[in-house]
């Protein structure tokens, strides 16, 4: 360390760098690519021709018409708008699930938690194609649930719930893969509040429910916000998922930016779309760091 | 003085008994793992009494407290609010408030909303709960903080902000687990002060905790003190201090010392007594029992006087001095199996002339000397 500059902000920035230059070259260039390209004119089989276009961005609302006048076409916001509420949706069933058992493993005794989160993210460990799979196994025609009504006879053997292959099917799948991710980020701020807090709250006349509303609720409120965060931002690029049970014609954004740089070849579109999909996540992001901040004045000493 | 007799308030009082505890036990666990925290544990607190429960750290101070507050169930036996048996009413139910050993304000509302809180759970109105609240801050001095976050407050000030929370439902009863402990000295001898006066001028009934036999003697008009889960002696702290039960209460209330002796006279006000160590004493007949002739005498420090050799009770050689500022502790050996400890007062006798090896003649007076039930 003898050689490094005395002055101190020049050394953190030295000292940073290793680090700075890993984000910059797996996280900057690569978004740096996918911002140009969208901004590109799409080669008919793959690839970008370097002129400067809309087009890509232009398509996601409008179609061109043989005589190259603009219509909108709601084919791609209704995709957008499955993806928001999917990835809403699989949040809010991570929240209903996930909570409660968040709120049990920080109840358990100290010797008996780090079990229960090593069950909850063992699951993690597997494939998670090989997992979504075993939910066809589950949902589909002649499946696990389906079946007692195919025996019982309320079924006849050409019929089917339709289970499989829809918004239900989707919204199932990015439920449980992402639930961990709910449980442990709640889990952590469940298992610092104080409890007395829990009694205080009782002893100042708080039923259950309001000692659950006013003191619980509001001191695990990071832990709910950066499990929602951890839920929604995935789930709304999630591809397996909506690729394996949702079928062809249910697709969400994660599908359809694959779609265009494999299938369909439109390199600009699916870096477009790519593009909508970080902007979404950075907002969310801001949304979350504001929450955190008045949460650091709370914890402030 | 008997426990018994201690621990039944007077007629007119009792039928104004704000708490009454009736053979109240608490195991905790189960099996072999159990832990008997509260042992047939009985007394009143009278209505408007700033009733102090003293006991070393484990004793069940706590469990009893939490027991009062219902966060915790009693195993057997019945606490009664008011004449109104509260052994099932739940917490939230209960005109019980607690002010919390380590404050539990809720840290993410401020200082008044932390105060307003119980009163906003009673459904008060807007208007009273404003009023209250700017009330309990002034009493507790921190009007210039109602807008604060607890964690931008020191100690002392979430210590306030905790008793006026407490106060502000105006509960029928106050709990304070060892509230003081965590301040430093100068602070929790003015807030002792301060404690006193609030609840005089709150007319609430105060159950305060410690472990301290200062702030226990200072502060309180009665003080149960408890060892191992028993209640030991309810008194005034003059009693409890000046006439303790038995030898627990004795020794944890303040010092003192012991000297194991033999009735040697029939019994008047006072007795004839041979110690150990051959010395004859007379001391206060008061608790002897009927045909009892091994006794343990009991003598507060400062209750001794010293004089020259010869001219008092017995005699003694000093063996250790050691300086108080206000006054000195010596032990002086005057032939038991313990020496003496003996303070004297600064300023009465010129404490230079005491040496280590010096004789001295001891005052033992029969009204210093009490005869301990054991
Ligand atoms: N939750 C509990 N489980 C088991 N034992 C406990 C529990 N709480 C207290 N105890 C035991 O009960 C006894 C009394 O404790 P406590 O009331 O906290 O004493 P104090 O407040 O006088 O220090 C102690 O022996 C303690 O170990
Ligand atoms: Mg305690």
């Amino acid at each position: 360390m003898a050689n490094l500059p005395s002055n101190p902000a020049l050394r953190r920035t030295l000292s940073l760098a290793p680090a700075l230059g890993i984000i910059g070259i797996f996280m900057l260039i690569p978004v740096g690519i996918i911002a140009v390209f969208s901004f590109l004119e799409a080669k008919s089989f793959g690839g970008v021709v370097w002129s400067f276009s809309t087009d890509a961005y232009v398509q996601l609302l409008y179609e061109r018409a043989l005589d190259d006048s603009l219509i909108l076409s709601p084919g791609y916001l209704i995709i957008i708008w499955r993806s928001f509420l999917l990835a809403g949706i699989a949040m809010l069933c991570c929240l209903v699930v996930g909570f409660p058992v968040a709120y049990f493993i920080s109840r358990q005794p100290l010797q008996h938690r780090n079990m229960w989160i090593l069950l909850i993210t063992i699951p993690f460990w597997t494939n998670q194609l090989v997992r979504t799979f075993a939910w066809i196994i589950i949902l589909g025609r002649n499946g696990i649930i389906e079946a007692p009504f195919h025996w019982v006879g309320i079924l006849g053997s050409d019929d089917t719930l339709g289970l499989m292959y829809s918004n239900f099917a989707i919204a199932v799948g990015l439920t449980y893969t992402f639930i961990p991710l709910m449980v442990l980020p709640i889990y952590a701020s469940l298992e610092k509040l104080d409890f007395t807090l829990v009694e205080a709250a009782a002893d100042l006349y708080s039923s259950k429910w309001e000692a659950f509303s006013k003191v619980i609720i509001p001191l695990s409120k990071p832990g709910i916000i950066a499990g929602c965060l951890l839920v929604f931002i995935p789930s709304l690029g999630a591809f397996i998922q909506p690729d394996l049970l949702g079928g062809g014609k249910n697709m969400m954004l994660g599908t359809l930016v694959q779609f265009q740089f494999s299938t369909a070849r439109n390199w600009p579109f699916g870096a477009a779309i790519a593009m909508i999909l970080l902007a979404a996540v950075v907002i969310f992001l801001m949304i979350y760091a504001r929450a955190a901040r008045g949460q650091q004045k709370m914890e402030l000493h | 003085m008997s426990v018994a007799q201690a621990a039944a308030l007077p007629i007119a009082e009792r039928a104004r008994a704000a708490v009454e505890l009736d053979n109240v036990e608490k195991t905790y666990g189960t099996g072999k793992s159990a832990v008997k925290a509260l042992k047939g544990v009985s007394f009143d607190i009278a209505d408007n009494e700033f009733f102090t429960l003293l006991g070393p750290s484990g004793c069940g101070k706590t469990t009893l407290l939490r027991a009062l507050a219902w966060f915790e169930s009693v195993t057997a036996g019945t606490i009664r609010l008011f004449g109104e048996d509260i052994v099932d009413v739940p917490t939230y139910k209960r005109s019980i408030n607690t002010v919390f050993q380590h404050y539990s304000l809720f840290p993410h509302m401020s200082v008044a909303e932390n105060v307003a809180y119980g009163l906003k759970r009673l459904k008060k109105s807007k208007s009273e709960i404003e009023a209250t609240v700017a009330d309990m801050l002034e009493l507790v001095k921190m009007t210039d903080f109602a807008g604060r976050l607890p964690a931008q407050l020191s100690g002392g000030q979430q210590q306030r902000v905790a008793l006026a929370r407490a106060l502000a439902p105006h509960p029928k009863v106050l709990l304070l687990d060892e509230p003081l402990s965590a301040l430093d000295l100068k602070l929790r001898q003015s807030m002792r002060q301060e404690l006193k006066q609030i609840q005089a001028r709150t007319g609430i009934t105060f159950i305060f905790v410690t472990h301290d036999q200062d702030e226990a003697l200072s502060m309180s008009d009665r003080v149960a003190v408890m060892s191992a889960g028993y209640v030991q002696q309810v008194g005034t702290p003059n009693e409890i201090y000046e006439h303790p039960a038995n030898r627990f209460v004795a020794g944890f209330v303040g010092d003192a010392n012991f000297i194991d002796a033999q009735i040697t006279s029939p019994v008047g006000d006072t007795v004839t007594c041979r110690t150990k160590g051959g010395a004859v004493l007379q001391a206060d007949a008061r608790n002897l029992l009927e045909g009892q002739r091994d006794v343990t005498l009991f003598l507060r420090p400062e209750k001794v006087k010293l004089a020259k050799v010869g001219a008092a009770t017995v005699d003694g050689e000093i063996t250790d001095i050691q300086y108080l500022g206000n006054s000195t502790m010596m032990q002086i050996d005057i032939g038991e199996a313990e020496p003496l400890v003996v303070t004297e007062p600064l300023g009465e006798v010129d404490q230079r002339l005491r040496q280590v090896g010096d004789r001295v003649g001891v005052i033992l007076s029969p009204s210093a000397l009490q005869i301990l039930v054991e």
